[in-house]
């Protein structure tokens, strides 16, 4: 029973990190028809970031380097939407093929600054202790990050739902060409969005830091995770992210809990039975 | 004009084995290779608009076959090499079945979801495929009793798969079904109502390309005689699309100028920095922003203006 427990949780915390990397994947596809490759990129970042600051500052707070991760990714990230993407808005091949050229930069970058061996990231000392639920016994931590991820989905919600911005973003979503004729400023929605998802993965990659550490090659196993979530739940759809995380955290969860040499294989039949008989995802408004 | 260039070409095909050294040989070899892989990328890109960002798939897995069949389970090279081409050409079947239920950036993620996985177990599987440290001490085979140990004999060997391959893809893309394919990836509506069937233009193409992809892996086997999960890692599909687009998406001379480029670049490169993989993305940043249509089409467009302002 407490291998099920265990495990179980283990599936929502891994959810709740993927549903921190792909809404923002997600919500950039949606709007700018854009496959963001370098997304793995920086919740790498995020993660090698959370290594080294609170490796060297004793301390420090892991919600606070999770912001200030956020910030700096969101940063870089708007940077590279500014100078690059934005010269090749009617390119939209040009623009993966830089994203992921961006992609190996960054992990190549991360590997010559902080060497290939794995980083361990300290977890937070007041979340340390297990805590005791109901006869059971839960790593204090992981509980902590389910509701995190839960936190940031409903202020996604609410951002897109009820303010303004997000009323603008949902129409850019729906049809571009017409939301920029009744005057939304869609390019400047585009950085804006691209910074936000760029944001929410470093920070992602902060928190999940004490579970996966920050290692190279942790994109490149991150992303596939993402876009199988995006092609699950449905591209531009928060809902369909946040439902496609947690199922897909269930499934290599516990593929790679009993059957640790196939989960790869586990993991890649959902995603076939929903292209076969829903090519739009679970909740896809968008066609790919 | 047109003779010199051709005598141009089968000059530079034909001389190193008698003139350069081992190394070149070597790098002349692997170019082949390469330039056969990124041609049947090509196929897919360039000829079908359809943007595979998991070619490594047909590469590894064929040499994966290869490897393993002939190290571990006794096969002779020839049913290895008939085995693993069938088995990569039907996993091309199944794999386009998935990846062509979507078109352009669907396309893209379902094909590199699909070679991520494929990748993810080639580094677990270590009961099978020995993981990180990859497959070691295979042979070259020896067709008709010919040794292809030397680097000479082996490159007049993948010079004659290659150029081979070359034709065949030539005559694929010039065919009648070559104009369906273009007509495809332009027109699919106009193609459908024509009474094409749109979907499975595409499928055959992708079946094509994993086929001869299957093919540049095992001449990748039979070059290297090891093999590692990079093989089939997004870096060595990525190297592939880069090929392609810097040489030239949808013309034949391209990708084989291509694959040259990243070859030499790569070969070249590594003898003064350790960081390939940054050089690769920044490549592909300066290529997609400085020179989006490629440097084959770029130079025959100035050879061209070149004879316009002679006359």
């Amino acid at each position: 029973m407490q291998f099920w427990i265990i495990q179980g949780l283990n599936s929502l915390s891994l959810g709740g990190l993927l549903f921190l990397l792909s809404s923002g994947f997600s919500l950039i596809f949606g709007l700018m028809r854009l496959a963001n490759l370098t997304h793995g990129a920086f919740f790498m970042l995020g993660t090698y970031f959370a290594a080294i600051a609170l490796r060297s500052y004793d301390g420090l707070n892991i919600w606070v380097t999770a912001l200030g991760a956020g910030v700096a990714v969101a940063a870089i990230g708007g940077l590279f939407e500014r100078l690059v993407l934005a010269r090749l808005r009617a390119n939209p091949l040009g623009q993966v093929l830089v994203t992921l050229g961006m992609s190996f930069i960054i992990s190549d970058a991360c590997l010559m600054l902080w060497g290939g061996d794995s980083i361990p990231v300290p977890t937070p000392q007041n979340l340390q202790a297990p805590t005791r639920l109901f006869g059971f016994v839960f790593p204090t931590y992981r509980l902590v990050l389910v509701g995190c991820a839960m936190a940031a989905a409903v202020m996604l919600y609410l951002l897109l739902e009820l303010t303004r911005l997000g009323a603008m973003i949902r129409a850019g979503v729906d049809d571009g060409q017409m939301a920029r004729a009744v005057g939304i400023p869609v390019s400047r929605l585009f950085t804006l969005v691209f910074c936000l998802g760029a944001g929410i993965a470093g920070a992602g990659g902060v928190l999940g830091g004490p579970i996966l550490s920050a290692y190279p090659g942790l994109d490149a196993d991150m992303l596939p995770l993402a876009l199988i979530v995006v092609i699950l739940g449905g591209i531009g759809s928060l809902l369909g992210a946040f439902i496609g995380s947690f199922i897909i955290g269930f499934i290599y969860t516990f593929g790679t809990a009993l059957f640790p040499e196939l989960a790869y294989i586990i993991l890649f039949l959902p995603m076939i039975f929903v292209i076969a008989f829903r090519p739009q995802g679970l909740f896809g408004r968008v066609g790919a | 004009m047109k003779w010199l260039g051709w005598a141009l070409i089968a000059g530079s095909l034909l001389l190193p084995p008698l003139l350069a050294g081992d190394f070149y040989i070597n790098l002349g070899s692997q170019i082949l290779i390469a330039a056969i892989f990124a041609l049947s990328l090509n196929l897919l890109v360039g000829f079908g608009g359809m943007t595979s960002l998991g070619h490594a798939s047909y590469l590894g897995v064929a040499a994966y076959i290869s490897a393993l069949l002939t190290s571990k389970y006794g096969f002779g090279q020839g049913a290895a090499a008939l085995v693993s081409i069938s088995g990569t050409v039907a996993m091309a079947g199944f794999f386009g079945v998935i990846a062509l239920r979507a078109t352009g950036l669907g396309f893209l993620m379902i094909t590199l979801a699909l070679s991520q996985v494929l990748w993810g177990l080639a580094y677990r599987m270590s009961d099978i495929t020995n993981g990180d440290n990859g497959i070691a001490g295979l042979t070259r085979p020896a067709p008709f009793g010919i040794s292809l140990d030397g680097p000479v004999s082996f490159y007049w060997f993948v010079l004659i798969v290659a150029t081979f391959a070359f034709l065949m893809m030539a005559v694929f893309v010039t065919s009648a079904f070559g104009s369906s394919l273009k007509g495809v990836r332009d027109q699919p509506r106009r193609m459908a109502a024509l009474g094409f069937n749109p979907w499975l233009i595409r499928w055959i193409t992708f079946v094509y390309a994993g086929f001869w992809g299957g093919v540049s892996g095992l001449l990748y086997i039979y070059y290297h005689r090891y093999i590692h999960p990079t093989s089939l890692s997004t870096t060595s599909s990525a190297e592939a699309l880069l090929a392609v687009i810097a040489g030239g998406s949808g013309t034949l001379g391209g990708p084989v100028a291509g694959a040259a480029l990243v070859l030499l670049l790569k070969n070249y490169a590594s003898a003064y920095v350790e960081r390939w993989n940054m050089l690769l993305g920044l490549v592909f940043l300066f290529i997609v922003l400085v020179m989006p249509s490629g440097i084959v089409p770029g130079v025959s467009r100035l050879v061209t203006k070149l004879r316009g302002a002679s006359r």
